[in-house]
């Protein structure tokens, strides 16, 4: 018997598929990029379902709302939107082939650990999630290291990308 | 129920969908997408794992959280080389970015 | 300054002479002859010292305990070599005329020596030759001595060939180096042989520890019939035969009047050969041990023949000569025999007192012959001289000092005393039985009148008479620095002989104490031998012979003397002989012919095969098997090792080119594809292996 969720995350699941494939299909490269959109949404949808609603929440903001608009920006920037057309593909037979190659190898992997074959999950979220994963990222115990580095990463990848993209006089 | 197994699949099949357009791509904005792709796929396996295996581990949600600000970033610092790239060499063209041919 | 320290420090003097004046020096002359004659007056008065105090201590004193220093030198595995000074009384005698004539020399070097370009050098060779003899008195050893011995016979090479331009010098120079080499040789197979068979050189050992020379006296040697001790003391003599220049080795002394006179004086007459009778009259015991018969042991035997022949040979010789200098060349040759002869017989202080007299009146007269031909400017030819009495007085009665001394006349001069001491032993060994002593006795005594004739000779035709030349008219008298030393000598000469009169002389015997010479050398041996008692009749006949010889030689020569291009009376009187003498018996005519010509012939037929033939043929191959081997390995370096590289390096560049190079295609994508396709390979592998997860 097919139950509510499956449904729903075989929705989801096609959306998230689907757009990726859109994305290696598109001949022109801003339906590639909008492609990538809707596979982003198929995620945060699977997010959801998977009681990870924050993070459905980042893959939003982030994902959606910068990087897929950044990728536009810059398709935009560099070619115009309905640019040359130009042969898209190279070597497609060959990375075909190891891309499913590699599929195989994974779906090997993974239908062969028994633990990851059962059906439901396992114990329940706590109810305060957030609040433990934002204290988490402060404590020093914890992740505040990461937090800081990270913070450090960004601080430089935004001097870099100004630095790099910047206009030569 | 949805079995972990499904998720797991699923994010195999993304990731391979991902490196096919990493490895096919002749645009450089095109291999970025199919790298963004990956990136998704990671997070989804994680999350995933989270929350099937170890609910409370909050290391996993830590980690998923520095991935999605690493993939961010090197999406910034990526697209900011393609632009100069592109500025420099007149083209996104892969092919015709060899230098490093021998 | 103890006494062997004395003895070290007279070595010293005369080498660093040599050495300072070679080394910095030669330019300077005064300062080259003020350094020389400067060390022999060191070393003179060192010498004298230790005579001193010798006399003082006495003979018997010295004789059994000689005064003996060691220095060790040359480790050989469990012995250990050492140089050593010796002075025992008949060390003494030696230091005590070696040191006086020497000096002597060196004066009169300057005289003579005036202008010659090489002066400096002439000085520097005479102080290493002063420091052999030296070395050669003190030496405590064989081996020792053979060090100073060979030092010797180097430096007679280089001053006989010093004016090295003139061909007739440096031959003679060869001739005397290699002449006497042949007497080295078997000295130096004696040295060893004692070496082998007592494991000591040591005079301590050889000559006065009786076991030790009992043993030598009769373990057999390897030659029948002779023990070690006579084998060994054959081969010694066979030395002193070569540096004394005994028949048959005699003939390189003549010849070595080559050299400038005061070398002469030096070397032939005062010092080097009297090393040759030095070294028997030191190795006396040794000789003379295992006394059997009257006759005497091999050795003795050996010089009593050899040297009695010399001494009337060299004579015979002398007659004939018309060089001023190679009248005494034959005359010193006769001389040594007479020491030799004179050991023959056993008369070992006879043979070292008339060492020590012959010294200084030979060396007078050498001296006294270099002034005259510095006086005749250099011309040597007796027959061009003559009145030179007038021209030349302290050179004239100085030379007739020592020519008389020579002769053995009475009284007045040493040779009188020492020769009439040999013939005396020569005439008791006679009387008792020995026919080696009349053999000795009589060549003896001709050749003491054939000595006494000679040196007449020679002083009439120098001295007397009517000047026969040019030069005989110029001639003038030489310096100072000449004179003085020929009046020294000429002291000495006179009066020397009165260590050694007879105890029982008449009047004279008690007035000069006793025959000290007899007692106080006599004391170097372990047995001091008893002084004869006197014996008229040899007595009588060595004044006859003497006086007679001289007179002799003065009514023919000096009664009229010759005038200038007359012949010599004894050529008509001796006739052939006379031809026969002058050319010295032809006896180096018989040696060219038997042993230098085949010796040369030898050499070009060794040269022409072996050396050309053979060995220059395993040269040439050896160098073309190495050409050869060149090429080959050049051919391999060039063809194999080369083109292996080479292919190896284009090889390795085709695997760049092909395939690889394809790798790096700068495209990122093909990196992520190969980068995939290698982790799914790992994965597979760890898949394959069968690990957990």
């Amino acid at each position: 018997m097919v139950t509510v969720q499956q449904v729903v995350f075989a929705l989801f699941a096609l959306m998230t598929v689907g757009g990726a494939v859109g994305v290696v299909a598109a001949r022109k490269l801003f339906h590639a990029a909008l492609w990538m959109i809707l596979s982003f949404f198929g995620v945060a949808g699977l997010y959801i379902l998977l009681e990870a609603p924050f993070f459905a929440a980042l893959q939003l903001f982030i994902y959606i709302g910068g990087v897929a608009v950044l990728i536009v920006m810059a398709i935009m920037v560099t070619r115009g939107i309905m640019g040359p057309k130009e042969p898209v593909f190279t070597y497609a037979v060959g990375a075909a082939g190891t891309a499913f190659a590699f599929l195989v190898m994974l779906a090997l992997f993974i239908v062969n650990v028994p633990a990851w074959m059962g059906s439901a999950p396992t114990g329940e979220v706590a109810p305060d999630g957030m609040r433990q994963l934002g204290r988490a990222l402060v404590m020093p115990s914890a992740f505040l290291l990461p937090f800081e580095v990270a913070s450090v990463l960004l601080l430089a990848v935004l001097v870099g990308a100004l630095f790099i993209a910047r206009e030569k006089e | 129920m949805v079995p972990l197994s499904w998720y797991l699949l699923l994010s195999a099949l993304l990731f391979a969908v991902g490196l096919y357009a990493v490895m096919a791509r002749r645009n450089l904005i095109g291999m970025l997408m199919g790298l963004e792709l990956m990136l998704n796929a990671i997070n989804l396996t994680l999350i995933a794992f989270w929350r099937y295996l170890h609910p409370y581990n909050l290391g996993f949600q830590a980690l998923v959280i520095f991935v999605l600000v690493v993939a961010a970033s090197e999406a910034a610092v990526g697209l900011a080389l393609i632009l100069a790239v592109f500025r420099l060499r007149e083209t996104e063209h892969v092919d015709e970015l060899n230098l490093l041919r021998w | 300054m103890t006494l062997d320290s004395m003895a070290w420090l007279i070595l010293v003097p005369p080498v660093l002479s040599f050495w300072l004046i070679v080394l910095f020096f030669n330019r300077w002359k005064r300062l080259s002859h003020g350094i020389a004659i400067g060390a022999a007056f060191l070393s003179f008065l060192l010498a004298q010292g230790i005579v001193v105090a010798g006399l003082r201590m006495g003979g018997e004193r010295l004789g059994e305990e000689p005064i003996h220093s060691l220095l060790p030198w040359l480790p050989t595995g469990t012995t250990v070599l050492s140089l050593g000074v010796w002075i025992d009384p008949l060390t003494v005698a030696l230091l005590f005329f070696v040191s006086i004539t020497v000096l002597a020399i060196f004066v009169y070097s300057v005289g003579y020596m005036h202008g010659d370009p090489k002066y400096s050098r002439f000085f520097a060779f005479i102080s290493l030759f002063a420091f052999g003899m030296f070395g050669l008195v003190v030496a405590d050893d064989l081996l020792m001595l053979f060090i100073f011995w060979e030092i010797m016979g180097l430096c007679s090479y280089l001053l006989i060939g010093f004016w090295y331009h003139k061909p007739s010098a440096y031959r003679a120079a060869v001739k005397a180096f290699l002449t006497t080499r042949i007497g080295d040789v078997f000295m130096l197979l004696g040295i060893a042989y004692l070496y082998s068979q007592t494991g000591t050189l040591s005079y301590d050992v050889l000559f006065r520890d009786h076991a030790v020379l009992h043993q030598l006296a009769t373990t057999p040697s390897v030659i029948g019939g002779l023990s070690v001790a006579a084998l060994a003391g054959l081969l010694l003599f066979a030395g002193t035969v070569g540096k004394s220049a005994q028949f048959p080795l005699h003939v390189w002394l003549p010849d070595a009047m080559e050299g400038p006179t005061p070398v002469s004086a030096m070397i032939h007459a005062a010092t080097m050969v009297s090393a040759g009778v030095y070294l028997v009259i030191r190795a006396f015991p040794l000789l003379s041990v295992g006394l059997e018969s009257a006759v005497g042991t091999p050795p003795m035997l050996a010089m009593g023949l050899i040297g009695a022949f010399t001494a009337f040979f060299a004579a015979t010789i002398a007659v004939a000569q018309n060089d001023i200098k190679r009248v005494l060349a034959y005359s010193t040759i006769s001389q040594l025999g007479y020491m030799i002869a004179a050991l023959g017989v056993g008369a070992y202080v006879a043979a070292a007192f008339h060492l020590v007299a012959h010294a200084f009146f030979k060396a007078l007269l050498f001296l006294g012959s270099g002034s005259v031909i510095v006086g005749m400017h250099h011309h040597q030819d007796m027959m061009e001289m003559g009145g030179l009495r007038k021209k030349m007085p302290i050179t004239f009665w100085t030379f007739v000092a020592g020519g008389f001394a020579l002769s053995g006349f009475p009284i007045i001069t040493a040779g009188f005393w020492s020769k009439d001491e040999i013939l005396a032993q020569a005439f008791h060994a006679a009387q008792s039985g020995s026919w080696l002593g009349w053999y000795v006795y009589l060549l003896l005594a001709l050749g003491a009148l054939l000595t006494a004739f000679y040196t007449m000779r020679q002083i009439s035709l120098t001295f007397l008479g009517e000047p026969r030349s040019e030069h005989a008219e110029h001639a003038h008298e030489t310096p100072w620095t000449m004179t003085v030393p020929l009046i020294v000598l000429a002291f000495f000469a006179l009066t020397f002989g009165f260590v050694g009169v007879p105890e029982d002389f008449p009047l004279l015997g008690k007035l000069f104490g006793g025959n000290f010479f007899h007692h106080f050398v006599g004391a170097t041996l372990m047995e001091e031998e008893a002084p004869l008692p006197l014996n008229w009749v040899p007595l009588t006949i060595s004044i006859v012979f003497a006086l007679g010889g001289l007179f002799l030689g003065w009514w023919i020569y000096g009664r009229k003397p010759l005038k200038a291009g007359e012949r010599d009376p004894l050529e008509r009187a001796l006739g052939k002989l006379h031809t026969v003498l002058k050319n010295k018996y032809y006896v180096d005519e018989f040696y060219n012919w038997a042993f230098i010509q085949p010796t040369i012939r030898l050499g070009a037929w060794v040269y022409k095969w072996i050396d050309r033939g053979v060995i220059d043929g395993i040269l040439h191959t050896a160098a073309a098997a190495a050409m050869a081997s060149g090429r080959l390995f050049g051919w391999v370096d060039r063809v194999v090792i080369n083109g292996g590289v080479d292919s190896a390096a284009r090889g390795i560049g085709r695997m760049g080119d092909e395939g690889r190079r394809g790798l790096q295609t700068g495209l990122v994508q093909d990196y992520i594809f190969i980068l995939a396709v290698f982790v799914i390979l790992f994965v597979l592998v760890y898949f394959v292996r069968g690990a957990g997860l």
